[in-house]
């Protein structure tokens, strides 16, 4: 129960969709009264959006925002207890910072208990007294430290004050919750760093509940209490920042938030993976077999002499952090980034090992390209999306060959097939898709939208024009947003019918 | 041997140079600002100065005298009051139709600014075609379009007069107020609007408060802009004009179009040189005015509901 009431914002399935594209999908989110929220993701993520909708400027296309448990997804910005702290502070320049700070409050009404003529007390919606706001915005200039500033025209000042008139003048009208997107994104490294303590410290002072939207890992690391992070329009993981910075759930939380190692492994007995040439030890139970993804964070490697940890492998770079020296050891094929405060040579022997409760076990995200869209067409290519590709397809009949007509012919009873506009399932192994920059020779081409390094090789994902992705698995380097052509050979394209196979009979 | 000067000898030739070819820059540069200036302001110092003469045509000084203003603000004089009674007209006519021009016109940049980018284009383009229209196709079409109204809506009952002249004068000054107020709304943060709503305005607040103030300095322009267009213009006011306006007269005379009607008879009336040598004092006045309001040093600021230290 007392939980319950502690919740002052709750998203609740919140979806949104502009001219058919869903930017925010399925969102469910409840933030405690006073705390620091951070949604977290790339750019294009959906998270701004997400931020709009809660300050009023988007109405959510299905779903439910709760303020204090009422439904606000269609109340207008407004009649919102919320203010924003926008991007490029969006500050009134006509406005001198005092004005600016007190633009709020002289827009406000208060109910006000007056007696009237005939003595009857009546409630009437009244402005706030010169004075009441003069205290409030000097208030508030001075919690910025801007209270030398007030008669300062708001364009004479620099990006961090500007910066700070933006926070005075949300945090003035005292709202619920305090909205900030990507405010910092304009100032320099060292202002940020700066800001960042400022905005802890103001959030502990004011009590506010804090919902910041930053694409900075580390700003998300060092300010929140809790942090969400997105990818395409979805909540990929939800927590304290230990949670997720200790345990990710997919290796896009693990490459997206500080660096990792990641690894494709394979379960091989109770609490036991094996990757890069190794069997470790580890906390995680998951079913033996199982494909895994493992994530090792580089400080949680240990550099040992060789022979004494659980794999070998050579140094074959050094870099001086400062603090630590960073190192890559390649362990057979696969990389292997770490970091000790110990100098070691390039080319020298170690040896490796990892506390057990270190290494991260996850489900694997995709294991094999599933198209279950996919058509035979006439020529017995199969279509994906709208490409076809060239594909054995006496595999759905073992024993088969195609006749001089294009039928499948069965062997055993010698029945024909059409499998014309069959629908199929089509597989495509990770590693049986090949990735050219020569765009005549695939069967199909799109845009790298994305990319991890796991241990010896990139994953890509390739978006066509019609929306069909691809996952590959490639040792070479491509950028993101490079076009690309995709080809898989004929006998790679797993095939498997939808419907019995009676249906295709010829007679 | 091939003679070799040093360095210093160089550095100093080269300068000596540099010296005469920026003095003699400098001259050049100052004799045609000063040919400019001399094209641009003759004329108007010779009407000035033949304003204080009575003598009928021009090229002859028939002695200083301030008869003619005397005349000009005579209200027994005829040509003063027909002068006075234009004047009237095309102030009316310039105040009103500008009036109407900044409000459709800004209205109309906000709208299309915070339009889908598809229909910004379009309706972008459809704008600038009245800006390089030729004048007498805005009028005659106007013209047309009006008659057709006359003779289809209100059954041929006589429709021109002063609102079909405001109606001519706002086409005219329309795109010229959107082309000044664009600019404005493009250097403007998008945000702002928002940035009012989410502070506690509505909708119609919101714009009033951020964007308004913002795009001022364009509409203000805008306004200036419309209100010389329609005091200059000839074309379009000789097309759709009707009964008069102050005077009751059969048409409505401006500025324009009743130096046309005097020229075509005689020569201009002599108060005419009266008028427009105090247009061109006012407008000096104004101008003067504006540079020493923008120059002035502000003052400390009063805040309300502080009190004095």
């Amino acid at each position: 129960m007392d939980e319950k009431e502690n919740i002052i914002i709750s998203l609740q399935h919140v979806k949104k969709a502009f001219e058919g594209t869903t930017v925010v999908e399925d969102f469910n989110l409840d933030v405690k009264k006073g705390q620091f929220v951070t949604i977290l993701g790339p750019s294009g993520c959906g998270k701004t959006t997400t931020l709009r909708m809660i300050a009023g400027f988007e109405t959510p296309t299905s779903g439910q925002i709760l303020l204090n448990g009422e439904d606000i997804s269609m109340l207008p910005p407004h009649k919102r207890p919320v203010n924003t702290v926008f991007q490029h502070y969006a500050l009134f320049p006509h406005l001198d910072v005092y004005d600016n700070v007190a633009f709020g409050l002289k827009m406000k009404k208060v109910p006000v208990t007056v007696t009237n003529r005939k003595g009857e007390k009546v409630t009437k919606m009244k402005h706030l007294s010169a004075k009441l706001i003069d205290e409030k915005v000097s208030h508030a200039l001075a919690i910025v430290d801007l209270d030398e500033m007030e008669d300062r025209d708001v364009k004479t000042l620099s990006g961090g004050q500007q910066q700070r008139v933006a926070i005075a003048r949300a945090i003035v009208n005292e709202p619920q919750v305090l909205l900030l997107d990507e405010p910092l994104s304009a100032l320099d490294h060292k202002m940020r760093k700066d800001m960042q303590l400022e905005l802890k410290d103001m959030h502990k002072k004011l009590g506010i509940t804090f919902f910041y939207v930053t694409h900075d890992q580390e700003e998300a690391l060092t300010m929140s209490d809790v942090i969400v992070i997105m990818k395409d329009g979805i909540v990929q993981q939800a927590g304290t920042p230990e949670e997720i910075y200790n345990e990710p759930v997919n290796a896009f939380v693990a490459d997206f938030i500080g660096e990792s190692n990641i690894y494709n492994g394979t379960m091989v007995g109770k609490k036991k993976a094996r990757f890069i040439g190794g069997v470790w030890e580890c906390v995680d139970d998951f079913p033996l077999n199982e494909k895994v993804d493992i994530v090792v964070r580089p400080e949680d490697v240990m550099m040992k002499k060789p022979g004494k940890g659980t794999v070998d492998g050579k140094i074959v770079s050094k870099i001086f952090k400062g603090v630590h020296y960073e190192f890559i050891v390649k362990v057979g094929k696969n990389e292997v980034l770490c970091r000790d405060t110990k100098d070691h040579e390039v080319g020298s022997e170690v040896s490796i090992s990892v506390d057990p409760e270190n290494i991260q076990i996850m489900h694997k995200e995709l294991t094999v390209n599933q198209y279950t869209d996919a058509y035979i067409n006439n020529n017995n290519q199969v279509v994906i999306g709208e490409d076809a590709f060239d594909c054995d397809i006496t595999q759905l009949i073992p024993g088969s060959f195609v006749d001089a007509d294009g039928y499948l012919v069965d062997r055993r009873d010698g029945k024909r097939y059409d499998f014309k506009d069959a629908d199929v399932i089509a597989e495509i192994g990770l590693d049986q898709i090949d990735i050219s920059d020569d765009l005549s020779s695939g069967q199909s081409q799109g845009t790298i939208i994305e990319m991890v390094w796991i241990g010896d090789h990139y994953q890509y994902i390739i978006r066509t024009d019609d929306e069909e992705d691809f996952v590959a698995n490639s040792p070479y380097t491509w950028n993101e947003n490079d076009t690309v052509s995709v080809s898989v050979k004929p006998e790679d394209i797993k095939l498997r019918l939808k419907k019995g196979l009676d249906e295709y009979v010829v007679e | 041997m091939v003679k070799t000067m040093n360095p210093g000898e160089k550095l100093a030739r080269f300068n000596k140079k540099q010296k005469t070819k920026s003095v003699l820059q400098k001259v050049l540069a100052q004799c045609f600002i000063w040919i400019v200036l001399l094209v641009m302001y003759v004329p108007i110092l010779v009407l000035i100065a033949y304003s204080f003469t009575t003598a009928t045509n021009i090229g002859t000084w028939t002695g200083f005298s301030f008869d003619l203003y005397v005349r000009f603000f005579t209200i027994a004089d005829k040509d003063a009051v027909e002068i006075w009674t234009a004047l009237g007209n095309t102030l009316i006519i310039a105040l009103t139709s500008s009036l109407i021009s900044i409000i459709l016109g800004t209205c109309g940049a906000i709208g299309t600014f915070y339009s889908k980018k598809r229909w910004k284009g379009i309706i972008e383009n459809v704008t600038q075609i009245p800006v390089v229209n030729a004048e007498i196709v805005i009028a005659m079409s106007l013209t047309i379009m009006f008659v057709f109204v006359q003779t289809y809506i209100f059954g041929g009952a006589n429709i021109f007069g002063f609102w079909t002249l405001i109606a001519g004068h706002v086409v005219l000054s329309l795109p010229f107020v959107y082309l000044s107020v664009k600019p404005k709304l493009q250097q403007m943060d998008p945000a702002l609007y928002e940035a009012a709503l989410d502070l506690g305005c509505n909708q119609r607040q919101a714009l009033m408060r951020s964007v308004v103030p913002e795009i001022m300095p364009g509409i203000a322009s805008g306004f200036l802009l419309s209100v010389t267009l329609s005091l200059d213009d000839f074309i379009v006011t000789a097309f759709t004009r009707g009964a008069g306006l102050l005077s009751g007269d059969k048409t409505i005379e401006t500025l324009s179009t009743l130096v046309q009607a005097k020229i075509k008879k005689g020569p201009i009336p002599t108060e005419m040189r009266v008028l427009t040598a105090l247009i061109f004092v006012v407008v000096l006045l104004i101008v003067v005015a504006i540079t020493i309001y923008n120059n002035r040093k502000k003052g400390p600021k009063i805040r309300r509901g502080r009190g004095t230290k």
